[in-house]
């Protein structure tokens, strides 16, 4: 018992761990603050595209969003962050983490959008041209909020899992939270580093995720 | 267009790391169905016991689920990984691997089936007891039967998702897909191991992928 409590929630090393986990936290925020609005736009765009009447975007936009959510993100960001390299493209941590996150979570932001478009009733668009809308503005003032209320648990439970996946990152160390918990784990060979970052998440998440599954069951119900 | 095949499909780096990677195949789909098999029992057993509406085992059980689908499984992989050495207890990267994933799943399936637990009309219990089966009995007869079809989708979904996750496993050093294809690149200098890798993962992974868009029009709720 007295082990577990030295090894694992030892309050003397997360003390000393606390000012390198909290930068990292505050690059974790950062990637979080880039990538969650790409994958919304990525994601809005597969979506429509997917939905259109032209056959050949319709069948691109799907072959997209499979292909993406086929790859795991981790062998995503690997690809980009150590193979491109050998084609001559080299990207700094960052970008290999911003673009590898926009396909995967363009690609998962679709289908949740798509779900919600396909939801939204046929004569709302068509009520709303009648009235003098063209087709944009029929969908930017009639459908898409409708949609995207409809799917809202799903958006947020998604933009929860995005945060989570930014833990990805310290993989090709850039340094967020996980990193900077690891790096100290390494120098002191006890894990309340990771302990400590583990309660960070918890904190920012735990509410969310609550609040994700009182929504589910209130539309279920 | 030579120099990016050379880069991405050169036969020769291809030909001499497709059998380990192959054999990371074997790990990446033994894992994936020890995962899913586990993880779906314990999450429906869960659920099924939070039916039973004992307060202390739900709140528990509820803690458990929360705390699994907020945290993101590579922290707990690093934190079990490193962490249970330090107490004594030796683990190896793939026990690891299994058992946080497992863990990850049956705390998503846990809220996806009491979820569908849950959307049965109270009509169901109702009617099931007044025929004289018990509670369990109806559990198993009359509702579960009836919350799987709300279930299967998104269940497919969660699990499809996590099985990707395996990937995680080249962290710890689990020889799966990708620390083949890592480990493979390093030696030969050179992008195709891991170009092998993620065309492995999309064989894998596309039909399942295809497989879930279908099952979501196949249980579509009537009307919606």
């Amino acid at each position: 018992m007295e082990a577990i409590v030295t090894q694992f929630f030892n309050i003397e090393i997360m003390v000393k761990a606390l000012p390198l986990v909290l930068q990292g936290f505050g690059i974790t925020l950062l990637i979080c603050v880039v990538v969650i609005p790409l994958g919304l736009v990525g994601g809005l765009l597969a979506a429509l595209a997917s939905v259109s009447q032209n056959r050949a975007l319709r069948w691109s936009a799907i072959a997209f969003v499979d292909l993406f959510r086929a790859v795991p993100p981790l062998v995503l960001l690997i690809f980009i962050y150590a193979g491109l390299p050998f084609a001559g493209l080299s990207l700094s941590p960052f970008a290999a983490v911003a673009i590898g996150f926009f396909l995967n979570n363009s690609a998962y932001f679709a289908e949740i959008f798509r779900a919600g478009l396909l939801s939204v009733h046929k004569g709302q668009t068509e009520a709303a041209r009648s009235t003098g809308l063209t087709q944009t503005q029929a969908l930017i003032h009639v459908v898409l909020p409708q949609a995207t209320r409809n799917v809202l648990p799903d958006l947020m439970s998604n933009v929860v899992e995005v945060i989570k996946l930014t833990s990805l990152a310290s993989v090709v160390s850039l340094g967020e939270m996980l990193h900077a918990a690891g790096l100290v784990r390494s120098l002191t060979y006890n894990a309340s580093p990771l302990v400590l970052a583990a309660v960070i998440y918890l904190v920012m998440l735990w509410p969310v995720v609550r609040l994700i599954s009182r929504f589910e069951r209130r539309i279920a119900s | 267009m030579e120099a990016f095949l050379d880069t991405f499909f050169n036969g020769a780096v291809l030909a001499r790391y497709a059998p380990s990677i192959l054999q990371g195949v074997w790990v990446t789909v033994l894992l994936s169905v020890l995962i899913v098999i586990s993880g779906i029992a314990g999450g429906s057993a869960l659920a099924c016991l939070r039916a039973y509406r004992i307060r202390l085992l739900s709140v528990l059980i509820v803690i458990y689920a929360d705390i699994f689908r907020a945290l993101p499984p590579l922290v707990l992989i690093l934190l079990v990984f490193f962490g249970l050495p330090n107490i004594g207890i030796l683990l190896s990267s793939f026990t690891v691997l299994y058992l946080i994933l497992t863990l990850v799943l049956a705390a998503f399936a846990e809220e996806i089936v009491w979820a569908g637990i849950t959307a049965v009309p109270k009509g169901q219990w109702e009617a099931s007891r007044s025929t004289g089966l018990g509670f369990t009995q109806t559990l198993i007869w009359v509702v579960l039967p009836q919350a799987v079809r709300i279930v299967i989708p998104p269940l497919t979904n969660r699990a499809i998702a996590i099985t990707k996750m395996t990937a995680l496993g080249m962290v710890i050093g689990v020889p799966d897909i990708l620390g083949q294809a890592t480990t493979a690149q390093s030696f030969s200098a050179n992008a195709s191991p891991l170009m092998l890798a993620a065309i492995a993962y999309v064989f894998l992974f596309l039909p399942l992928v295809i497989f879930s868009r279908w099952l979501e029009t196949r249980f579509a709720a009537p009307g919606v």
